[in-house]
């Protein structure tokens, strides 16, 4: 058994002598984003560009490099410029046009383009960053905070001002137990090198050699295996990502996916290799029981209990499944996640595979995300190759593959005993559960699914320990979650944040807030299970049980921002709609219910509704929950119900008054001519797409109500505010 | 407009015969539909029926899947097809007007192809870029941050380059 760990030291030695024998550390790495989004955004004909310039110049020693998404969207494309010799720099909506800028100015020339760097900082040029650990996790109530105890002695040594640089960083992941709470850790860059100190006298000691003298001061460098520290080192400065705790985005944005190396150089197969140098099941289970971990799919089912019921189980054969369904329609995680580092849930996926004696996987992705799959495909041809698949995976006794299968544009797949149909090759219908997949699953054997987020964890569960990782979190929710921030908020993208952040956290420090302008009005979670949190529970944070307590759900980690201009009962019809869509059919409360509910919402907005229907709905909706028989029926009307009780009044203007306040529902809006603004320029009447609006030039025009499609068209050609909408 | 479509191609009837080795054949029905209809724009009759005796599953079975999921398609559509992301994201952003646009610009509503073949117009949820909604996709081509007044122009982009 011994071969395990000698096969891991032979492949990281291997990974390792390739990198060093590129000469990638002495050369200037341009790093060009190249997931979906950034790709949307124009990253491939950007890096081309990049191409095209590097062959011109001749130079060898400028590499470029692909990554996955590092989950800033709003500013992709995203271009980093790292030269052996600074801060790492990152440019954002990087357009054709900039790549020569950046080109010629920074990667020859050595000088950043201050104007086009990310967030926009200036303070670049400083010549070192110093991310300290901000995080109250291992601090006492009393204790200054790190980066006003640097700040201080900065001063007190008289290092001039521009020399540092000074970052509050999130959690950087790990400190090694036995300094715990009695030293602060510190990075610094573009050095690379983490400081672990006591006292005051302590960090006098390292100013004084590193950022006076400019030596690294070795005798109180950690060794700590920090894990976020890949992470840190390249975009610990920018503000979006050092309130994050990037766990499972931890190589996400920096490492090149398709790479085994770039993989294995970043602690990967590390996990794998002391499992099963160990061979011991049973401390796999028991190391995810104690971790805490829930699953991150929706249902928060933890799941070191899922796996000891498959485990338990005597069949011979067993299954597991990654489920990449990501049907919530506004929610793009997973597909970050398998773009951006496809290596970590293959790993997490054989060594679920081994604690529950499976042989085979099967990741469920959706057609919809071509990359993804692409990445994928590659990723696990690779891990064959170098035997990290296959038979006798690292020189074990322990065999297992994964092979792909693709959904097809149903929702309810996600469903886990539907999902297990289609991987059949079947229809995706839902079946009654118990039997549950441990017991019966594919093809009638013990089946292991979970989210791809869930096996995301798994690997660094098990290199750092479940102790550490139950430190995270809350009491009942641990770890972290990945959002996938859209709507009305400004920096839209992935955020990972421990469990327990507060909402307002998310929104305003990471998110930015909404556009100016705009008041927040609600944050809708769970997407078509989940509900609406109005904006005066801001501070409600995230875990499963204060997101339930709130009348939402945690889901899968859709997060929308809603504003003022948004309407409660168009967006609740929104999520019915889908969902009404969506239904399999196959049971009559779900099928028949969801319809009848959507009629009473088509009514409400487009002004026919009445009192009573109100009441209906609620009846309704507590009836399908109720009766239905899979998940999606049982949740369909929960984004009703929670608008109906959060935003009751806005559902009572919609009957009472047959208006719509957002001026959303267009059936409820009226626009009029003001007569005493319209100068007669006749303009709306030649926009109005009907023809309903007369009047003769320089005469005040009138609007024929009757035959109006309430298109908005006059409204907003009108360039003298003589049109009201109401 | 009927057209006759030929019998399928021997890289599909390569991969059908490969899924037939490995254990449990039938639960590759859905890749191999994927297949075809990358290859063919859509699942014809003919097709489907050609799936079910070399995959060895019965028609009804094979009718019942390409019928139960979205993705795939009975019929032919446009060389062109436009696909407006309706997702949460892409809704909260305005998709809806987008649609619009696009109904009125082309003249044909959701689920049809226009008249010289060239666009069909159709609904996706959610591609996963929703940071940068409100997202359109012609072909493979993804558009995103897409505004009402673009939508002409994506549409005489794509007359243009057709000539
Ligand atoms: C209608 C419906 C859709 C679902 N969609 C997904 C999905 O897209 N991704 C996912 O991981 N779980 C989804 N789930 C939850 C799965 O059934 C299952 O609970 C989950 O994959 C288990 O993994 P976890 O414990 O790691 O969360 C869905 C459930 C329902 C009822
Ligand atoms: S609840 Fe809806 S989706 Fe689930 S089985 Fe019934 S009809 Fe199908
Ligand atoms: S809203 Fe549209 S249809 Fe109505 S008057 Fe204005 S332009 Fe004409
Ligand atoms: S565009 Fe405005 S000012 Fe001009 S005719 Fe219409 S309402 Fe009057
Ligand atoms: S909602 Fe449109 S891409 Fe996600």
């Amino acid at each position: 058994m011994q071969q395990t760990f000698e096969f891991y030291d032979a492949l990281y030695t291997t990974m390792l002598e390739q990198y060093l024998q590129s000469g990638m550390k002495q050369k200037t790495v341009i790093q060009v984003g190249s997931a979906t989004c950034e790709l949307a955004a124009g990253a491939a004909s950007v890096r081309d560009e990049f191409a095209k310039l590097i062959a011109a110049s001749g130079r060898d020693d400028i590499i470029l490099k692909q990554t996955g998404c590092t989950g800033r969207c709003a500013r992709e494309p995203i271009v980093g410029v790292f030269r052996p010799d600074q801060i790492p720099i990152k440019y954002e909506q990087v357009t054709i046009d900039k790549v020569q800028k950046i080109f010629q100015e920074h990667v020859i020339a050595g000088r950043p383009v201050t104007s086009l760097v990310l967030d926009k900082k200036t303070d670049i040029l400083y010549s070192y960053v110093a991310t300290v650990c901000s995080s109250s996790r291992c601090r006492s109530e009393e204790m200054e905070a790190s980066e006003d105890l640097l700040r201080r002695r900065l001063q007190a040594l008289q290092v001039p001002a521009g020399t540092v640089r000074i970052f509050p960083g999130g959690c950087l992941g790990l400190c090694e137990d036995e300094k715990k709470g009695s030293h602060r850790t510190m990075m610094v860059l573009p050095d690379k090198v983490i400081y672990a100190f006591a006292d005051e006298s302590q960090l006098d000691e390292i100013i004084d050699a590193h950022f006076i003298h400019g030596r690294v001061l070795k005798k109180y460098l950690t060794h700590t295996n920090f894990i976020t520290e890949q992470f840190f080192s390249l975009y610990g400065d920018v503000a979006f990502f050092n309130k994050q705790t990037r766990l499972t985005l931890r190589n996400s944005g920096l490492i090149d996916p398709e790479s085994l190396g770039d993989y294995v150089r970043n602690k990967g197969y590390e996990a794998l290799a002391k499992i099963l140098q160990r061979n011991e099941p049973a401390y796999v289970l028991e190391q995810l029981a104690r971790s805490g971990l829930r699953g991150r799919g929706g249902g928060g089912y933890p799941t070191g209990l899922k796996w000891q019921f498959a485990a338990d189980n005597p069949d011979p054969v067993k299954y597991v499944i990654c489920n990449a369904d990501e049907g919530d329609p506004g929610a793009f995680m997973d597909r970050s996640a398998l773009e951006g580092d496809p290596f970590i849930i293959l790993e997490g996926m054989t060594l679920g595979a081994f604690a529950v004696g499976a042989q085979q996987g099967y990741i469920y992705v959706r057609a919809e995300y071509p990359l993804a799959i692409e990445r994928l495909e590659k990723a696990i041809a690779v891990a064959r190759e170098h035997q990290l698949l296959g038979a006798n995976i690292m020189n074990s006794d322990f065999s297992f593959d994964i092979e792909i299968r693709l959904g097809a544009g149903a929702f309810v797949c996600g469903e886990e005993t539907a999902l297990m149909y289609s991987v059949e090759g079947k229809r995706g219908q839902p079946r009654i559960r118990p039997p549950f997949p441990t017991e019966s699953g594919l093809w009638g054997h013990p089946t292991v699914i979970n989210n791809v987020e869930t096996w995301a964890n798994v690997p660094t569960i098990l290199l750092y320990g479940a102790d550490w990782f139950a430190n995270i979190g809350t009491v009942k929710s641990k770890g972290t979650k990945v959002f996938a921030l859209a709507g009305k908020v400004i920096n839209t993208g992935l955020v990972e944040v421990p469990m327990g952040t507060a909402l307002r956290d998310i929104i305003y420090d990471i998110g930015g807030g909404l556009p100016p302008g705009r008041t927040l009005k609600a944050v809708q979670t769970g997407g078509p299970s989940g509900g609406c949190i109005p904006a005066s529970a801001i501070d409600t944070q995230v875990d499963y049980d204060s997101l339930a307590a709130v009348g939402s759900i945690m889901g899968s980690g859709g997060m929308i921002i809603l504003d003022d201009n948004d309407c409660m009962v168009a967006t609740a019809k929104f999520f019915l709609e889908f969902t009404q869509s969506e239904s399999c059919g196959k049971c009559v409360p779900c099928r028949e219910g969801t319809l009848r509910m959507l009629e009473i919402l088509e009514r409400i907005t487009t002004g026919h509704g009445t009192e009573e229907d109100l009441t209906k709905l609620e009846r309704l909706g507590d009836l399908v929950k109720k009766t239905s028989l899979c998940g999606l029926g049982q949740t369909a009307p929960n984004p009703v119900l929670s608008a109906l009780k959060n935003f009751r009044e806005e559902f009572e203007i919609h009957v009472r008054e047959k208006r719509c306040p957002a001026h959303k529902c267009s059936q409820l809006i009226r626009y009029e001519v003001r007569t005493d603004k319209c100068v007669g320029c006749t303009l709306c009447a030649r926009r109005c797409p009907v023809g309903c609006i007369s009047g003769s030039p320089k005469k005040p025009h009138t609007i024929h109500q009757a035959e109006c499609i309430k298109c908005g068209e006059c409204w907003s050609a009108c360039k003298f505010d003589a049109i009201s909408r109401d | 407009m009927e057209t006759k479509t030929q019998s399928l191609n021997q890289a599909i009837l390569d991969f059908i015969d490969l899924c037939k080795t490995k254990p449990h054949a039938d639960s590759y029905l859905i890749a191999v539909l994927h297949k075809v209809q990358q290859t063919y724009g859509y699942l014809s009759e003919e097709h489907m029926y050609e799936v079910a005796q070399r995959l060895q599953v019965p028609t009804s079975v094979v009718s019942g899947v390409a019928t139960f999921y979205h993705f795939f398609r009975l019929q032919p559509r446009g060389k062109y097809a436009i696909s407006v992301c309706l997702g949460t994201a892409c809704f909260v952003k305005g998709a809806d007007k987008i649609l619009d646009a696009f109904r009125t610009e082309l003249g044909i509503e959701l689920g049809e192809t226009s008249s010289d073949g060239l666009f069909s117009l159709e609904v996706s949820r959610c591609l996963g870029v929703c940071a940068l909604a409100p997202v359109v996709t012609i072909n493979d081509t993804v558009y995103s941050n897409v505004t009402v007044k673009q939508v002409p122009q994506l549409i005489d982009q794509v007359r243009h380059a057709e000539g």
